[in-house]
């Protein structure tokens, strides 16, 4: 019988690699000749450069140059040259345009040096004088000036439904409240890195920490005016991204800047310190008015949005789209208008938009529950919807009811008694809460190779990327399932721009795109074995149609006379000693457009907090996700708990700290900046539902890489009310706002 | 990172001749100094590596105390017979700081000299009194979350962060020191000091000076102690408020108190006169509470942080329940 890989825990296929270090990151290539850059950040926010004396850096023995804006050499100017894939609307900051500071920690030198220890020292030797103005970073002292962008970034808010107002107005039940959480910064375990070589005849070589290889090529093909054929950029293992590697960070740009003017490589590495110094998840606040009937039915929805942007780019995300897609409301209206501050703009981060706006969205539903007497589930339960309101859709398949019903029944939900402090022992109030999310399954265009060599060994190839996620195992896992292939004789490439092209890795859509590529691209290969067989008059295959044939354990054979197989290794002889190769790209199908498709969590969570001296610990989760077919449930699950973390973060711990005074986040390292460690973590239960979907994409997978995180947070919150009956709104908990 | 010379010396006397040298300065275990090094906080010209000295034992004193050698790790100390059984107040202590592997490289000396937490202290381009004298403090009208709410100056409300030091101040060690002059002891009240108009000097302890040894005397507590330790994560945090707490009882009444806190303070903070009201009485909730305001007497806020003078307050009064109920853990 056929082997079926998906479906199936599969090891990584580059574990090994991994843990005995052969895989290389970005920052671990070396070229002969190669220089070391090291990046000077302003103190300052606003304000310009009165002076930079580079004298001191550049007396130093070793130092080769240190570019600044005084030395930049003039580079295109117009906006779309520095635009990449993921760019919001406006105007990207350009790396050492001019004297002007747009935010702190702004790069405004690069020290190039033989050594890293010497250009870090001639670094620290840069003389700044800067002309402050009048910064403002203030993001509440600011809400007064929020705008509604020309464009959004994302889709813009969708159009009110019924009269939102006047339903809220008329309600039995409201609740107006707001809630907001402070900026996070992604801090993958990786630090960003690039290296640039300029080769002889002009083309480039590039080495770039980044969530898709072909936005690091286009960057820099238009920023440096150089043909798209003559940049090649790898990036074959990333360390975490979680989406900061979605835009071409500035330390590639000054990498290329640096090696075509001093040809020689350079490599440029961030410091911890500089992980702070670029895009982070924007500081939000919500305004959420709600109306219900006594009887617990949603009434109206108001759902408004102010989201933190830089001064010279747009940056919004899907905030308030929730209430169209997670619950059945008939009069809903949102608005997401931006505040715009001298920072940097803020950049996707796992789940953006979705984890901002299910926090908020999903405690005001618990406190609306309450407001109701019903059990947070029950009202959960009430207004369920089958139907994305924003788009008018029905969902291509939503299994969120198993969710409650498996999560609950894992947790021990039935047994909570709905009063506050109803839970204790010893000093330690306990809490039950719960949430639920969703997060769009996409399918987007993607391409894929496949070369069968005349050995059997097949490989198949896209630029995308894997950033820790298992894109390596999941693709390895389809292609030898479709091929009927032993896995041991299937590679996957990715990481290089020369492959077929490739949709960035981020918004939970590789498997869905990347893996529906890789599924055609093989079945493109199945047809033209068959071909070959044909051509050379094998007896078996003389009249066969594509679809009447079928590939397992290495052979060809009619579907319907498993019996009369033929190894594929014969057939490739029959192609004279070549490889047999096909190409494909894979596009959503039409049937698509007619329907919406989510992923669903459900999360319970048990927290203890103590009554005298306020700290919250989370003793239980229970996470049950409906994610389509689950093509690697072991790698799924690590996905899935990293998310679970992540929300134990986003509800705890995570916050950068905006110094006002001097409008620079200032808790800028791994011991100020605080994420979860082991002894946060409890003892977590990942559920998968079962859940068909044949409309979503040919594989039938959602894609897993945010709906682990968004029900976290709000399941946590709502827990910590439920032990203490003190409603937190604002983001991270900490044990003062319970003591 | 600017460029240094390096040595490595023997014995306490060379160590005491070579640190006399201009920037000269004493490397340990290395995990606060070279961290602050590469951010350029500290700058010293001239490392003098000491962990081949032989201070690395732990010994019992003719005075029915122990000697903990200065260059013992952190993990050796808190792992040793002796301190676990006579003095697990501040095994506990010990353990609550950090993470395994920086304790296995820390040193009882090293811990001793930490420096602050603040996280203007650890941004060279922003001002900060105890970095840079007289370039003003961002802390006072900045972030304070961490900060000092006892014993501060207009000048800086540092803490230290040490959990070590929190029960060493308890337990009323003596740090025994080095210099030209010879040996002198310290008595660990008087080895940190208030920031005052000098925030850059963390203790009493003169540059051209060693740390040999820290002494602890015969009075252990090993029957009713806890070191509780209040933070913004279960593990590798720094204390937002910890509590050293030591009991000698006999029923329940209290022959003797010690309370120390960390995280408050820029030195370990004790009130004898506090501890001295709780002598002869007897273990109860309401007495604790009567401590914990003497305590906190005087203590101010400075915004972010003025929480943490009632959850100071309930700290002391919990530690001590704890260890009158020998609940000693966090
Ligand atoms: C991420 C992180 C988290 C931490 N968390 C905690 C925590 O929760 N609680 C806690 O208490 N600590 C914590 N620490 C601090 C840790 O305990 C100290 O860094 C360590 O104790 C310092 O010892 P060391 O030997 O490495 O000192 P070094 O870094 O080598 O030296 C520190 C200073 O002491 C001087 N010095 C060292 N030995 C002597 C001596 N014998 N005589 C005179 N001067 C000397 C050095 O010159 C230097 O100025 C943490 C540290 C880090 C990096
Ligand atoms: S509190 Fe002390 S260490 Fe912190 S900024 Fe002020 S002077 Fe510096």
């Amino acid at each position: 019988m056929k082997e079926n890989y998906t479906g199936k825990p599969a090891n990584r296929v580059d574990g090994h690699a991994k843990v005995t270090g052969t895989a290389k990151y970005a920052a671990e290539f070396d070229a002969p000749n190669l220089v070391h850059g090291v990046v000077v950040n302003s103190a300052i926010a606003k304000g310009r450069i009165k002076s930079i004396d580079t004298s001191e850096a550049l007396a130093l023995e070793g130092v080769l140059e240190v570019f600044t804006h005084e030395n930049r050499p003039g580079y295109t100017w117009l906006d779309k040259h520095y635009q990449d894939e993921d760019s919001p609307p406006g105007s990207p900051f350009r790396p050492l345009n001019s004297d002007k500071i747009l935010f702190s920690m702004q790069p405004i030198a690069l020290v190039v040096a033989e050594t890293f220890e010497l250009a870090r020292y001639a670094a620290l030797l840069v003389k700044v004088e800067y002309e402050r103005e009048p910064h403002s970073t203030d993001f509440e002292a600011n809400i007064s000036n929020a705008y509604k962008p020309k464009k959004y970034k994302s889709t813009p808010p969708p159009d009110p439904r019924g009269d939102a107002e006047q339903a809220f107005a008329a309600a039995e039940l409201q609740l107006e409240e707001v809630y907001s959480h402070t900026a996070q910064h992604h801090n993958p375990i990786e630090m960003h890195a690039s290296i640039a070589i300029w080769q002889e005849d002009g083309s480039l070589i590039i080495y770039d920490k980044i969530q898709g290889v072909q936005n690091s090529q286009e960057y820099i093909s238009n920023a440096f005016g150089v043909p798209k054929e003559k940049v090649q950029v790898y990036s074959p293992f990333v360390g975490g991204a979680f989406g900061s590697g979605l835009r071409p960070q500035y330390q590639l740009f000054l990498a290329v800047l640096a090696a075509r003017e001093l040809k020689r490589p350079v490599k440029v590495v961030l410091t911890r310190q500089q992980m702070f110094s670029f895009g982070h998840r924007p500081t939000t606040a919500q305004r959420i008015a709600m109306g219900a009937s006594p009887d617990g039915k949603l009434q109206a929805i108001q759902h408004n949005a102010f989201g933190e942007t830089s001064t010279f780019e747009d940056y919004n995300e899907d905030v308030v789209i929730w209430p169209g897609v997670l619950y059945h409301c008939d009069n809903v209206q949102v608005s997401h208008q931006l505040v715009s501050l001298d920072v940097y703009t803020p950049l996707d981060m796992r789940a953006p938009g979705g984890t901002t706006g299910t926090f908020a969205l999903e405690i005001a539903i618990d406190e609306m529950a309450y407001k109701a007497g019903l059990d947070p589930l029950e009202f959960r339960l009430k207004n369920y919807t089958d139907t994305d309101y924003n788009e008018g859709k029905p969902f291509s398949s939503k299994e969120l009811k198993e969710c409650y019903r498996q999560g609950a029944e894992r947790f021990g939900w039935a047994n909570r008694k709905m009063a506050p402090r109803s839970m204790k022992k010893g000093h330690q109030l306990i809490g039950w809460g719960m949430a639920h999310g969703g997060w769009e399954a996409k399918q987007k265009e993607a391409a894929a190779k496949a070369v069968l060599s005349p050995e059997g060994k097949l490989e198949v190839s896209c630029a995308t990327a894997d950033i820790g996620t298992g894109t390596y195992t999941v693709m390895t896992q389809i292609a030898a399932e479709t091929m009927g292939l032993p896995i041991e004789d299937v590679s996957f490439k990715l990481g290089d721009s020369s492959l077929p092209k490739s949709p960035l890795e981020g918004g939970s859509w590789t498997v869905s795109s990347v893996g529906s590529a890789v599924k055609q691209v093989c079945e493109k290969l199945q047809e033209e074995l068959l071909k070959v067989a044909q051509k050379n008059g094998h007896e078996i295959f003389k009249d066969a149609k594509p679809e009447e044939i079928s590939f397992a354990n290495g052979r060809m054979f009619l579907s319907e006379a498993p019996a009369q197989s033929v190894p594929l290794l014969e057939v490739l002889a029959l192609n004279e000693g070549k490889p047999l190769e096909a190409e494909v790209s894979a596009k959503p199908a039409k049937e698509q457009q007619k329907y919406s498709s989510y992923s669903h969590s459900a999360t319970f969570a048990e927290v203890q907090v103590d009554e005298d001296l306020g700290t919250v610990k989370v003793t239980r989760l229970v996470s049950a996700i409906a994610g389509g077919k689950i093509i690697n449930p072991k790698t799924a699950r690590s996905q899935i708990l990293g998310g679970t973390v992540w929300g134990i973060g986003c509800a705890l711990e995570e916050h950068t700290v905006m110094d006002n005074h001097l409008g620079r986040f200032i808790n800028h390292d791994l011991d100020k900046y605080h994420l979860p460690v082991n002894a946060d973590i409890p003892e977590t239960d990942v559920i998968f539902v079962e859940e068909k979907d044949e409309i979503v994409n040919p594989l039938g997978a959602k894609g897993l890489g945010e709906i682990g995180i968004v029900s976290v947070a709000p399941a946590i919150a709502n827990a910590v009310f439920h032990a203490t009956g003190k409603r937190i709104r604002r983001l991270p908990i900490t044990l003062d706002m319970l003591m | 990172m600017r460029p240094f010379t390096f040595t490595q010396v023997q014995d306490v006397d060379s160590a005491v001749q070579e640190v006399s040298a201009e920037g000269a300065k004493f490397i340990a275990g290395g995990t606060n100094l070279l961290d602050l090094m590469k951010i350029d906080v500290m700058s010293p010209s001239h490392l003098v590596d000491i962990t081949k000295i032989a201070l690395n034992t732990i010994e019992e004193t003719e005075e029915g105390g122990i000697r903990l050698g200065a260059l013992v790790t952190n993990a050796d100390t808190a792992y040793h017979e002796l301190v676990e059984t006579r003095y697990p107040l501040l095994s506990h202590a010990i353990l609550a700081g950090a993470t395994a592997q920086l304790r296995n490289m820390a040193t009882n000396g090293g811990n001793l000299l930490q420096r602050t937490r603040c996280y203007y202290f650890y941004d060279t381009q922003t001002p900060c009194n105890k970095r840079e004298p007289g370039s003003g403090c961002s802390a006072i009208e900045g972030y304070n979350r961490d900060l000092a709410i006892l014993g501060t100056s207009e000048h800086c409300i540092a803490t230290h962060p040490s959990d070590m030091c929190v029960a060493l101040a308890a337990l009323e060690a003596t740090v025994r020191v080095k210099g030209p002059q010879g040996e002198r002891p310290i008595p660990f009240a008087e080895f940190h000091r208030l920031p005052g108009d000098n925030p850059h000097l963390d203790s009493n302890l003169q540059p051209d000076e060693i740390i040999t040894a820290i002494d602890l005397p015969a009075q252990g507590f090993a029957q009713h102690y806890t070191y509780l330790k209040l933070r913004d994560r279960a593990s590798y945090a720094f204390a937002l408020v910890s509590v050293a707490a030591a009991l000698d009882l006999e029923g329940s009444i209290i022959k003797e108190a010690r309370i120390a806190l960390g995280g408050v303070a820029h030195k370990p903070w004790r009130v004898p006169e506090a501890e001295a009201f709780l002598r002869g009485k007897e273990a109860t909730t309401e007495n604790f509470r009567r401590v914990a305001e003497a305590y906190l007497l005087g203590a101010k806020g400075y915004g972010d942080n003025t929480f943490k003078v009632e959850l100071a307050k309930r700290a002391i009064v919990r530690a001590l329940e704890q260890a009158t109920k020998m609940e000693p853990t966090s």
